[in-house]
């Protein structure tokens, strides 16, 4: 290599002349193709907010208050989809983030080293799965899994319970807005998990140290010391998960149900903006009906901008 | 109960919680393969690729029309996601690690990385499917590439910024103009890890569905023109998973297969490429 490069500099260094060109050509290059880049990121913003304009225009600000889906008589509004979408991302976050947190403790503090490599490629992989994948198994595996054992069990035991008890009302229908949650935590755990071992490696060993010599336990060093030190990375990590979650299209709309309603129940069938998207958008007939759904997607984007760049922000230091 | 052993009970519960949610996490990850093996396998055989996606009840037909068309896509949008991402993260690396509005673009980047991938479909719809009047094998080629270009930009940047300066700073002391610099040099030394990059963006972008539900939408038939609706194999498993038929629905078990297995052995090649290099710089 060193010969190779030894003999391209020389040659470069006699075409001095053409050299200054081509740094103004090359430069010229990557900031052109940086300017792509931004401009897509431009580009879906405006692209949306064209798309979405008629039905912002027609239905205003009730777009965002109403909760009628009708196709039939024209009249959308967005309520029973943000509604999914937030309550849905809820769940996966009750169960995504105590999960992906242990899971991030047994492997800095607790696993063999021999283990923490395979057990790091396994989180990864399941990472590496597509969203389709979680889909078509929700659909074919969990959820009548759901609806045979788990759901029942809810409704005689927690449904008996005043007031939370109205979260466990209605038949098993498997699928639904805790089936789809459920599928978005296990979809969640790896963002979390590597985002939260990456921050916990981040203790000093001496700070981490200290407190095992003053005789704190393992729980407590990690209670104690390592979560509050790196609460902020943590926390930029959920907020990633959330971004995922929020967004996540194909693995929803296998097992939410697609039904433009707002119910108490989580075992009740729901939507979410990705889910009604995926859902409807081909089937689209009237302009109204297609621009309601771009509408639908705008709004997507601006709760998801919102969430990530938290996300980021809280990761900052950590890079 | 002593203070001591109240403390001690404690720990070894929180230990235990921790412990049992790594098992929790390895059971879906078992769970999720083994289900996709078991009912993958079953009428797998050489039909499934040189075979169209057949009509409903005919019991006959594979997945060959869709596999091409996923290939074509996923081909041509690395194509050119690769060229336009390595530029951009030569930019950031190169010309803008300091700068405040590399710092912006950088941001950008970032979102877009993770921004659903649904919302690219309806860009790219309402950019090229609605100004041509019908959907394409283009416009599918076109999402995927602006979901691959953002993680080609990433890897880009971070593997040029683990090339020493030092390594800059001898070949400009050799008289190399600057772009002589990072394409012989910096380009070079991070040559594996960018190439790792682009495969995880290929990976990536194999298992995309949402984004190809209405730009390149589906095709039943063999076609490799562009300029025409495509199928594609994640949104025949889309389709044939939620219809009631059990042909169709065993096809889509196969081609959930199949992609997991090529999406898999993405990214371990990716790994291998990435391992690889470690072990021959150190």
């Amino acid at each position: 290599m060193s010969l190779a490069l030894d003999k391209s500099l020389r040659s470069a260094a006699a075409r001095s002349q053409s050299s200054s060109l081509m740094d103004r050509i090359f430069s010229a290059l990557v900031l052109g193709s940086t300017a792509i880049v931004l401009l897509s990121l431009l580009g879906v913003f405006v692209a949306l907010a064209v798309g979405a304009w008629p039905a912002l225009q027609k239905f205003g600000f009730g777009f965002l208050v109403t909760e009628v889906w009708n196709p039939v008589t024209a009249q959308f509004g967005a309520v029973a989809p943000i509604f999914g979408t937030l309550v849905t991302s809820l769940v996966a976050m009750l169960i995504g983030v105590p999960i992906s947190i242990g899971i991030a403790i047994f492997m800095t503090e607790l696993c063999p080293d021999r283990l923490r490599r395979p057990l790091g490629i396994a989180i990864e992989l399941l990472a590496g799965i597509p969203s389709i994948i979680y889909g078509i198994w929700g659909l074919f595996v969990l959820a009548p899994f759901m609806q045979q054992h788990v759901q029942p069990l809810l409704i005689d035991t927690l449904g008996e319970l005043p007031i939370i008890g109205n979260l466990f009302q209605g038949p098993p229908y498997g699928i639904g807005i805790l089936t789809a949650g459920l599928v978005l935590g296990i979809m969640v755990l790896p963002f979390i998990t590597a985002v939260a071992r990456d921050v916990f490696l981040t203790v000093p060993a001496m700070v981490r140290e200290s407190a095992y010599g003053i005789g704190a336990t393992t729980w407590e060093v990690v209670w104690r010391v390592v979560i509050p030190y790196c609460k902020v990375g943590l926390l930029g990590g959920v907020m990633l998960g959330l971004g995922r979650a929020l967004g996540e299209t194909m693995a929803v709309t296998f097992v939410i149900g697609n039904a433009h309603r707002i119910s108490s129940s989580i075992l009740a069938p729901g939507t979410t903006i990705s889910a009604s998207i995926a859902n409807e958008f081909t089937e689209a007939t009237t302009d109204i009906y297609t621009s309601s759904l771009v509408a639908l997607g705008l709004i997507l984007f601006f709760i998801t901008f919102v969430v990530l760049s938290i996300s980021r922000m809280m990761l900052r230091r950590l890079r | 109960m002593t203070l001591q052993s109240r403390r001690r009970a404690k720990n070894l519960v929180a230990l235990a919680f921790a412990t049992a949610a790594s098992a929790f996490g390895l059971f879906w990850l078992a769970v999720i393969l083994w289900t996709l093996l078991y009912n993958g396998v079953t009428g797998l055989s050489p039909v499934l690729v040189t075979e169209a996606t057949p009509p409903p009840g005919s019991g006959a037909g594979g997945l060959g029309n869709a596999i091409l068309g996923s290939l074509l896509m996923n081909g041509l949008a690395i194509l050119v996601a690769t060229p336009l991402g390595i530029l951009a993260g030569t930019w950031l690396a190169e010309y803008a690690r300091h700068s405040k509005f590399g710092e912006v673009v950088r941001f950008l980047n970032d979102i877009l990385l993770s921004a659903p991938s649904i919302i690219v479909g309806l860009f790219v719809y309402e950019l090229m499917v609605v100004p041509m009047h019908h959907f394409s094998g283009w416009a599918g080629a076109v999402a995927l590439a602006i979901i691959a270009i953002p993680v080609i930009v990433r890897t880009t940047q971070d593997m040029l910024m683990l090339v020493p300066s030092s390594l800059r700073e001898a070949a400009a002391a050799l008289g190399a103009p600057r772009w002589r610099v990072i394409t012989s040099v910096a380009y070079r030394a991070a040559l594996s890890g960018i190439l790792t990059g682009v495969l995880l963006a290929l990976a990536r972008v194999s298992g995309e569905t949402a984004p190809l539900l209405f730009t390149a939408l589906n095709n039943q038939f063999w076609s490799s023109d562009m300029n025409a609706p495509m199928g594609n194999l994640p949104v025949v498993i889309f389709q044939f998973a939620l219809s009631p038929y059990d042909d169709w629905q065993q096809l889509a078990w196969n081609g959930a297969l199949l992609i997991t297995v090529a999406i898999l052995l993405t990214n371990i090649a990716a790994r291998m490429l990435a391992a690889g290099k470690k072990s021959s710089r150190g």
